[in-house]
């Protein structure tokens, strides 16, 4: 078994697409019950939601506020998960109910070492 | 009370007490010295109350005497005269380090701070059981074992060498300090979690028994709610959780000890007083910043003592389900949660979702979706019920496995 990291983007900026108090709780639910789910497989390892605010340091010292400026996809959360091959850490990731907001995505990479050269 | 069934209970109660507090007084190191007087007074109180009779007040009577043999064995023990006594003067606080205190708050004190000595982390989880029963609760040789399905030589030996080793770590008898206490904490509260489960889950044939270690656990965490160092959320926690569990204590078992499940327990038989002392605890476990497994176990245990089978509790027992196993994984968790899920999202949401569970081996993974297939699939559901029939071990799950298969031959 191998870790992944699922990777969940969201359009936190535009107006419209914010979720309404009584969505969000919809949403904490299906997002919960996806992640109980990742874990009663005994292949969830670890991950939280993010704030929306931020703050982005460029080379140079550059500070901006929230890394939302130039993109629609910010990083809203982000788990880590057991899986076998790339392949079932994909289809785990497919389920993600972020994936039905249009627009949203959800990245799927290996977590290696930074001493792992492979 | 007859006076043959006196001292049984009075050994219960108070050979723990006077353990701990000639523990405080000599140290930890002569911990079987102090098991050796208490136990000598009871045999001295079994001969003469046989003879004389119990006298007025046994307690008092049985104190007495303990009292007296510590300050025969002090001063017979010259080492000790000579060398550690001058020793215990200089750093205790009462200047009579002779005078053995046996009030009710040096009682409390002292077995506040023998349950942490026997949580110590330096001995496995499964002597801090044992040691706690023996020395904090009070349980003969036989009844540990009985408990832990094993025999004397296994408990005597996991005990003296659990004792060897605090004698060896010089474990002192004293609470934690404030920067400690969270660190220290924790054990002593699995302690108290592994003797409840031992009193709730065994499959010990002896249902006095295992009562009597769900409420000894009950006991421990009360003392540890009652003091200002020791009452944080999560001990709240745990004692709600005992509290709604233990509720359903009489309700669980036929007369002939055969388990009842949930949905086919008499709900007359649940104990409304401590399902409102739960109450009361779980309110008090919700402050601070930590969520830990007895606040999400405690919640589940408190919506289980809800009466009506409502959408709404099952959709907040499978979120705190999903909460749990992320905190923490087990396979009897993710089978729950799987049942919760049923209940809130339908069976053919969860019958996808059960099979992703990969538990093969597990006879109630087994039961679980014969469960779930049962008005959808009668084929399946048999099926699944006879692989679980196969896979069951003890004869009280075949024999509930085996009346659900004989259902579909009516």
């Amino acid at each position: 078994m191998d870790e992944y990291l699922i990777l969940m983007r969201l359009d936190l900026i535009t107006k419209d697409a914010q979720p309404s108090p009584e969505q969000m709780q919809t949403y904490m639910k299906m997002y919960q019950d996806w992640v109980g789910g990742i874990a009663a497989q005994n292949k969830f390892v670890g991950g939280t939601g993010l704030s929306t605010e931020g703050k982005v340091i460029k080379s140079g010292q550059i500070m901006t506020d929230g890394p939302f400026a130039e993109t629609k996809e910010s990083i809203a959360g982000f788990i880590t998960i057991k899986a076998k091959n790339f392949e079932e850490a994909a289809n785990i990731a497919k389920a993600c109910p972020i994936l039905n907001g249009p627009g949203n995505s959800v990245e799927v990479r290996k977590v290696v070492g930074v001493d792992n050269t492979h | 009370m007859q006076s043959s069934e006196i001292l049984p209970h009075l050994f219960r109660n108070e050979y723990t007490k006077i353990v701990s507090v000639l523990c405080k007084h000599i140290g930890f190191e002569r911990l079987e010295t102090a098991e050796e007087i208490a136990s000598e007074t009871f045999l001295t109180a079994a001969e003469t109350w046989g003879i004389k009779g119990t006298p007025q007040n046994p307690t008092a009577w049985l104190y007495a005497v303990a009292k007296n043999k510590a300050k025969n064995y002090l001063q017979k023990n010259s080492v000790f005269q000579n060398k550690i006594l001058p020793e215990l003067t200089k750093s205790q606080q009462e200047p009579t380090g002779s005078e053995i205190d046996l009030s009710p708050e040096n009682i409390y004190d002292s077995q506040l701070r023998m349950m942490f000595a026997v949580c110590h982390p330096s001995i496995s989880s499964e002597a801090q059981v044992g040691l706690s029963l023996r020395i904090l609760c009070g349980f003969g040789i036989e009844e540990i074992a009985d408990a832990f399905l094993t025999n004397k030589e296994t408990i005597n030996k996991r005990l003296f060498r659990a004792k060897e080793k605090l004698r060896e770590e010089k474990i002192a008898i004293q609470l934690p300090g404030a920067e400690e206490i969270e660190d220290r904490l924790d054990p002593v509260l699995s302690t108290i979690y592994l003797l409840f489960n031992e009193g709730y889950y065994s499959i010990s044939q002896n249902k006095t028994l295992r009562k009597d270690l769900c409420l000894e656990a009950i006991r421990l965490c009360s003392m540890l709610v009652e003091n200002k160092i020791t009452d944080k959320p999560q001990v709240y926690a745990l004692l709600a959780l005992m509290c709604f569990h233990t509720s359903r204590f009489e309700a669980r078992q036929d007369e002939n000890g055969e388990q009842i499940l949930y949905q086919d327990q008499d709900t007359d038989l649940w104990n409304h007083d401590l399902i409102v002392k739960g109450e009361i605890f779980l309110n008090k476990a919700a402050s601070g910043i930590r969520l830990t497994k007895y606040h999400l176990e405690a919640g589940i245990a408190y919506w289980h003592t809800r009466k009506e089978d409502t959408k709404e509790k099952w959709e907040n027992i499978l979120q705190l389900y999903n909460r749990l196993l992320q905190l923490q994984y087990s396979p009897i968790a993710a089978l729950n949660r799987t049942y919760a899920l049923s209940k809130a999202n339908g069976k053919e949401e969860a019958i996808l979702e059960a099979e992703k569970l990969n538990l093969k081996d597990n006879h109630f993974y087994f039961a679980l979706l014969g469960e779930l297939y049962l008005d959808i699939n009668r084929f399946k559901s048999e099926e699944n019920f006879r692989k679980a029939l196969s896979l069951a071990k003890t004869s009280h799950d075949k024999i509930s496995i085996q009346k659900k298969i004989d259902q579909f031959s009516k």
